[in-house]
């Protein structure tokens, strides 16, 4: 019987996580925890799974046909299976937010942009979204840049700009995990710098599990480090370990370069 | 020494032979060019022949009375040149065939687009396709002897011809070009917006209409704009379904010309070239052409200022 | 011990209030879930209502044209009698119609759309060509008719003539070709430009050679729909002035005589399928509209089997070719 402490400390535990793309065999039997208010990086080469475990998630796969989970992702505090067929992908999705590889802002104002997900809700109040927009923007480090400018089209910002109001937008409806899929691949150095100060400060808030092609990255903004390859979970620990003496040999290669 | 002699002339071979190649290219490319220029004139020769041909009834016919006058019987010994009549039955068709093709064309888009699972689209859509390709003759002929018996049965005094008959069947006739642009426009919007908004926990139907159709707003604003100029434009279905008799009315449960069935009326009978009924045709089609023109201008300015900027 | 039984209870409570806000937010689901399953309905419906359209005319044609449809149908001329009347003239007038139509249209279309896609500079003038094209699409053909009546009719004397037909027809179809021509062209990736002007073509070789050839499926697809939508178009012919009673064939192109082959045809009067069904459209008498059924479903099979050899083709394009 695990004590209620301990209980606490945990947001997730994803137990013998498979998942399919048609045939493909994608995840192997995954177990990992996400501890609460903490950082989870996934590494890994490319096309190792680490986004398609990241989708898991939020059910994204639910929006193609053919793909098949099995396995468990329990949801704490109510100790929910998000992957089960009995469970709503968009009630998952309205619980735990995602922030894509490339900005993808919608072709609407700013404000609307971050009220979206509230929208989506049903919320119709206007103090009501004022002020969990303001909120998410201040929480984003974007309220400054744009307070002036709500109604300007969100295109109108720069690359790191739309990708800190995606962030806004994720971050409005008070997720319980944010899940960022190589949020600055699409960015420049700067910009990159700004976002991964963000995603650390908002660790107080949410619980983060992020997709990463960049070890520096991992090394910079994780508490836990998953390193992944083709489709298993080979080693997953403290993002220190991870980096200062790995247990397996394949996960030294990689972080060293050897390999990858 | 001999080397270099030879050298040169093979030099200059190379040229001439080069230069009979660039002659041949122009040339090529002036014969294209004159080809792509044809539709500009094609263009000026729509415009140029109405108003040349207009100027003439103009002369004979004030344009306060054709604008003004209430009767349109240019063929009657009391003429009477008033384009009232015709423009009414064209906006009372129009608008009937609008309101059942573009709510009908939209919603069969989104569903397409964004509902359907993949082998009903890949059934669906070629299916469309093909009723988009019926002459609109056979629509006619439909309107005249299937729907009209149809609705007269529901309403037991409409006549035999009539513009909600016409307008009804000219609106399903236009469901494929609307639904096949928007959903076209809709496709094009690209997936990482839409997983975007599914990622918040929307439903199809909010994405598609929050999402999907703003970013797509141009391509679909396109679609009903062509719609619009298919519905003014529709000669067959009206001239067949909904009379020929001018009739300044709004109400579609009565028969009524169109501008374009008054059109196929003057000439199926022989008025001799020259005649004032014979220029009559002309200023008909130049309003015609007018109204047609000024969706197209919307459409240009819709398309120009929110192009779509995923 | 007494502070372990404190957390447990918090945790109850988090787990309460949690499920309290879940069964809200199911709530709100539930809701827009309701609009998801009536959108999916009215979806269905609508496009039911296209498909039951289309069979009520397919049908309603059937029944009543099927009886009328004959050899003799195909081979009489139109007559004051229903039961002896025949679309001999109309297939025969349509034909030609097309045949000039097509020797028209396609190069002028394909020619332009090389021009837009592959020679035309950056500026001004390309951009009023663009906008002119489409705008071209968007006027009504009865538009066309009164262009080719003023234009070829009476201004060039061609009479109303199979020639002044077809060449109105062409017109008509002209975007439609060069918009078909020029997304094939455009769908051909650049390197493919690059590998032919790398080894010394010229544009025109690179053109004739390789874009071409590439692109014949799409620019074929496109001239089917083209000529589909020209051989069902009645409303410019009328505007010429065709005559909707014809009882002679014309002239035939191969003569016995030197130099065998002749255009007298082209200056001919005719008729043409969709004018012949229109004019049995219009009698009173139910005989002609039986007439006017079997024409209408010999056309409609046309068009049809037109388009649908353009979608095959289309199908089929997309399924070999993988750039």
């Amino acid at each position: 019987m695990q004590t209620s402490a301990e209980l606490n400390q945990y947001k997730s535990h994803v137990r013998a996580l498979n998942f399919y793309y048609g045939a493909f065999h994608a995840l192997k039997n995954i177990d990992m925890a996400l501890h609460a208010n903490k950082i989870t990086a996934l590494i890994g080469p490319s096309g190792c799974g680490k986004s398609t475990f990241l989708r898991c998630f939020n059910r994204m796969h639910d929006l193609y046909p053919g793909n098949r989970y099995d396995g468990e992702i329990i949801l704490h505090p109510d100790h929910v299976n998000i992957l089960s067929h009995k469970v709503d992908p968009i009630e998952v999705r309205m619980r735990i937010s995602m922030v894509f590889q490339k900005p993808n802002p919608f072709p609407k104002s700013i404000y609307e942009n971050v009220a979206y997900g509230l929208r989506v809700r049903g919320i119709r109040q206007r103090a009501v979204l004022d002020e969990k927009v303001e909120n998410a923007l201040r929480n984003s480090a974007l309220w400054d840049e744009v307070k002036d400018r709500m109604n300007d089209l969100a295109f109108n910002l720069s690359g790191g700009q739309q990708q800190r109001l995606c962030i806004a937008r994720a971050l409005a409806t008070d997720p319980e995990i944010l899940l960022f899929d190589e949020p600055t691949s699409a960015l420049d150095p700067i910009a990159t710098a700004s976002i991964e100060e963000l995603i650390a400060d908002l660790k107080d808030k949410v619980t983060i599990l992020i997709v990463t092609h960049n070890m520096q990255q991992a090394a910079r903004v994780s508490d836990f480090t998953a390193y992944m390859y083709l489709g298993e979970l080979i080693e997953f620990d403290e993002t220190d370990t991870i980096f200062i003496k790995p247990k397996h040999k394949q996960t030294e290669d990689y972080i060293t370069g050897r390999f990858g | 020494m001999s080397d270099k002699v030879d050298k040169n002339k093979n030099y200059a071979g190379r040229l001439s032979y080069s230069y009979r190649r660039n002659l041949r290219e122009r040339l090529i490319e002036s014969v294209l060019f004159l080809s792509a220029a044809l539709s500009v004139v094609i263009m000026l020769s729509i415009v140029v022949m109405l108003v040349k041909e207009s100027f003439v009834f103009f002369q004979y016919v004030s344009l306060w009375d054709f604008l003004t006058d209430t009767q349109w019987t240019p063929l009657f010994d009391d003429a009477h040149y008033g384009i009232l009549p015709l423009v009414a039955g064209t906006v009372v068709s129009s608008a009937v065939a609008l309101l059942v093709a573009l709510p009908l064309g939209t919603i069969i888009a989104i569903y397409l687009s964004e509902f359907a699972p993949f082998s009903v689209r890949e059934i669906a859509k070629p299916f469309l396709e093909l009723l988009g390709g019926i002459p609109t003759v056979v629509y006619g002929y439909f309107a005249l002897l299937f729907v009209t018996p149809l609705l007269q049965m529901l309403f037991p005094t409409l006549p035999g011809f009539s513009l909600l008959s016409a307008g009804l069947v000219m609106g399903i006739m236009i469901i494929p070009y609307v639904s096949s642009m928007t959903e076209d426009a809709m496709r094009a919007v690209p997936m990482h917006l839409r997983e975007g908004s599914y990622a918040m926990g929307a439903t199809r139907f909010q994405t598609a209409i929050r999402v999907v159709m703003p970013a797509a707003f141009s391509g679909i604003a396109a679609a009903y704009i062509l719609g619009i100029s298919r519905a003014v434009g529709e000669t067959m279905v009206v001239a067949i379904a909904a009379g020929m008799q001018p009739n300044l009315t709004w109400n579609p449960m009565e028969p009524a010309a169109t501008i374009t069935a008054y059109i196929v009326q003057v000439s199926l009978g022989d008025l001799p070239h020259g005649s004032i009924g014979y220029q009559t045709i002309f200023a008909a089609g130049l309003t015609l052409l007018l109204m047609t023109l000024v969706f197209n201008i919307i459409g240009h300015v819709l398309r120009k200022r929110y192009r779509e900027i995923y | 011990m007494y502070c372990a039984n404190v957390t447990v209870k918090f945790i109850d409570n988090s787990i309460m209030n949690k499920t309290d806000e879940l069964n809200k937010l199911r709530r709100i689901i539930g809701l827009h879930k309701r609009w998801d399953f009536l959108f999916m309905i009215t979806g269905i419906i609508a496009l039911m209502i296209a498909i039951l359209t289309f069979i009520a005319l397919f049908a309603q044609m059937l029944i009543d044209g099927m009886p009328r449809l004959s050899w003799d149908f195909f081979t009489s001329f139109p007559s004051r009698r229903p039961e002896s009347a025949g679309i001999l003239s109309a297939w025969v007038g349509t034909t030609l119609v097309m045949l000039v139509t097509a020797a028209t249209a396609v190069p002028l279309g394909v020619g332009a759309g090389v021009y837009l896609e592959e020679y035309a500079p950056k500026n001004i003038f390309t951009e009023i060509l663009e906008i002119n094209v489409t705008n071209l699409a968007g006027v009504p053909s009865i538009i066309y008719g009164l262009l080719a009546l003023g234009l070829f009719v009476y201004q060039l004397g061609l009479g109303q003539s199979i020639l002044s037909a077809g060449l109105a027809l062409a017109l008509l179809i002209l975007p439609v070709v060069i918009v078909a021509t020029r997304e094939a062209i455009r769908s051909i990736p650049v390197a493919i430009r690059e590998g032919a002007y790398a080894l010394g073509a010229t544009k025109w070789q690179t053109v004739y050679d390789h874009l071409l050839p590439y692109s014949s499926a799409g620019i074929l697809t496109g001239i089917i729909i083209g000529l589909a939508r020209a051989i069902g178009e009645t409303a410019p012919i009328i505007t010429i002035g065709a005559l909707t009673f014809i009882a002679f064939l014309p002239p035939s192109p191969i003569t016995e005589g030197f130099p065998y082959i002749s255009f007298e045809w082209l200056t001919a009067p005719f008729t043409v399928m969709p004018i012949q069904m229109f004019n049995w459209v219009s009698r009173p008498e139910e005989a002609f509209q039986l007439n006017a059924a079997a024409a209408g479903l010999v056309l409609v099979v046309m068009t049809l089997t037109m388009n649908g050899l353009a979608i095959y083709l289309r199908y089929r394009m997309r399924k070999n070719i993988k750039w």
